[in-house]
């Protein structure tokens, strides 16, 4: 916050009122194009939350899961909602009820690269839909890929179990 | 495009909400309630991030950006890009609003990604703040370090993909 009232101030000071009414005039716009699928994004978050069986999903992602465990995973982490708050202590519940470690990690990580809460409410309106889509494309084996380094890791002792 | 996504998504909405009627009267009733009050906690937030973007983006020295991380800058801006998402601080509104102002002045797509890529996996003070204290660290610090290459597979496959 401190950051955009420092930059507006500078742009005020550096280009004159014209300058910067023009710039708050076309944030503006942008602003009220985004609210709707604000709201929208913010309702699915909502009842995926109410509808959604995490128990279930828990015992799917378990240590024989293999590959299936982990597209589950990825899955699960795009339709999950919420920031950090909520999706932190789910990825420990799913330790806690036997999950692998590999899932998890790919769990954590498409939540917070594909996750649809934050690309719908945050990244969609800053970075439009060209931007979004394209880096979605790339972004969509990484889940997976940091699942099978996380058990690469474990098996070949790099790393310990959690 | 824009409208084609609102609709998309409001589809969704539509579903979910016939999914949760069909369930109960409450279910339906805790979903709005809950999902209109996320929107009224965020909504302050969210205006001052997008009209922030814009100021940011103008106050940005252009003459940096592209150099450092425009589209010819390859593999360096690459790594620019991956160090400056590691240390920026803060939530989504600073990491976006920062990516969203280096796309408009100058700096390229894959360079872009592979700033947010490495600011959604492994920003310093998010792990150190979020994750640890509400997960084992030996799992945080395992994800951290598999992770590390993951922002230059992103970028790598955005240019191999080219522009949509």
């Amino acid at each position: 916050m401190i950051v955009a009232f420092s930059a507006a101030a500078y742009v005020y000071a550096r280009d004159g009122w014209d300058h910067f009414r023009a710039i708050l005039l076309s944030d503006a716009a942008l602003l009220v194009d985004m609210l709707p699928k604000v709201l929208g994004g913010c309702l699915i978050g909502a009842f995926v939350t109410l509808l959604l069986p995490r128990e279930k999903v828990a015992r799917w992602v378990g240590h024989e899961s293999g590959m299936s465990g982990l597209l589950i995973a990825t899955a699960f982490g795009i339709v999950l909602p919420g920031g950090p708050v909520t999706a932190f202590p789910v990825a420990g519940a799913f330790l806690l009820v036997g999950a692998d470690a590999g899932a998890v990690v790919a769990f954590i990580t498409s939540w917070t690269l594909i996750g649809h809460a934050r690309t719908l409410i945050w990244e969609l309106p800053f970075m439009g839909p060209d931007f979004v889509t394209w880096r979605l494309l790339a972004a969509l084996p990484l889940p997976i890929m940091a699942g099978l380094l996380a058990r690469a890791a474990l098996r070949t002792g790099l790393a310990k179990a959690p | 495009m824009s409208l084609a996504i609102s609709l998309l998504l409001w589809i969704v909405v539509g579903i979910l909400m016939v999914i949760a009627g069909m369930r109960s009267r409450g279910v339906l009733t805790e979903g709005l309630r809950h999902g209109g009050g996320e929107v009224l906690r965020l909504l302050p937030r969210i205006c001052v991030g997008v009209v922030g973007s814009g100021f940011i983006a103008e106050a940005m020295p252009k003459a940096l950006i592209v150099p450092w991380i425009g589209p010819q800058s390859g593999l360096t801006g690459v790594l620019v890009s991956i160090v400056a998402g590691a240390l920026t601080p803060g939530g989504p509104v600073v990491g976006f609003a920062i990516a969203a102002a280096a796309l408009k002045s100058g700096g390229g797509a894959p360079q872009v990604i592979a700033y947010s890529t490495a600011w959604a996996l492994y920003a310093i003070h998010r792990l150190v703040l979020w994750e640890v204290p509400m997960m084992p660290a030996r799992l945080v610090w395992l994800r951290a370090s598999v992770s590390i290459p993951l922002p230059f597979i992103a970028a790598g496959l955005a240019m191999a993909l080219g522009k949509p």
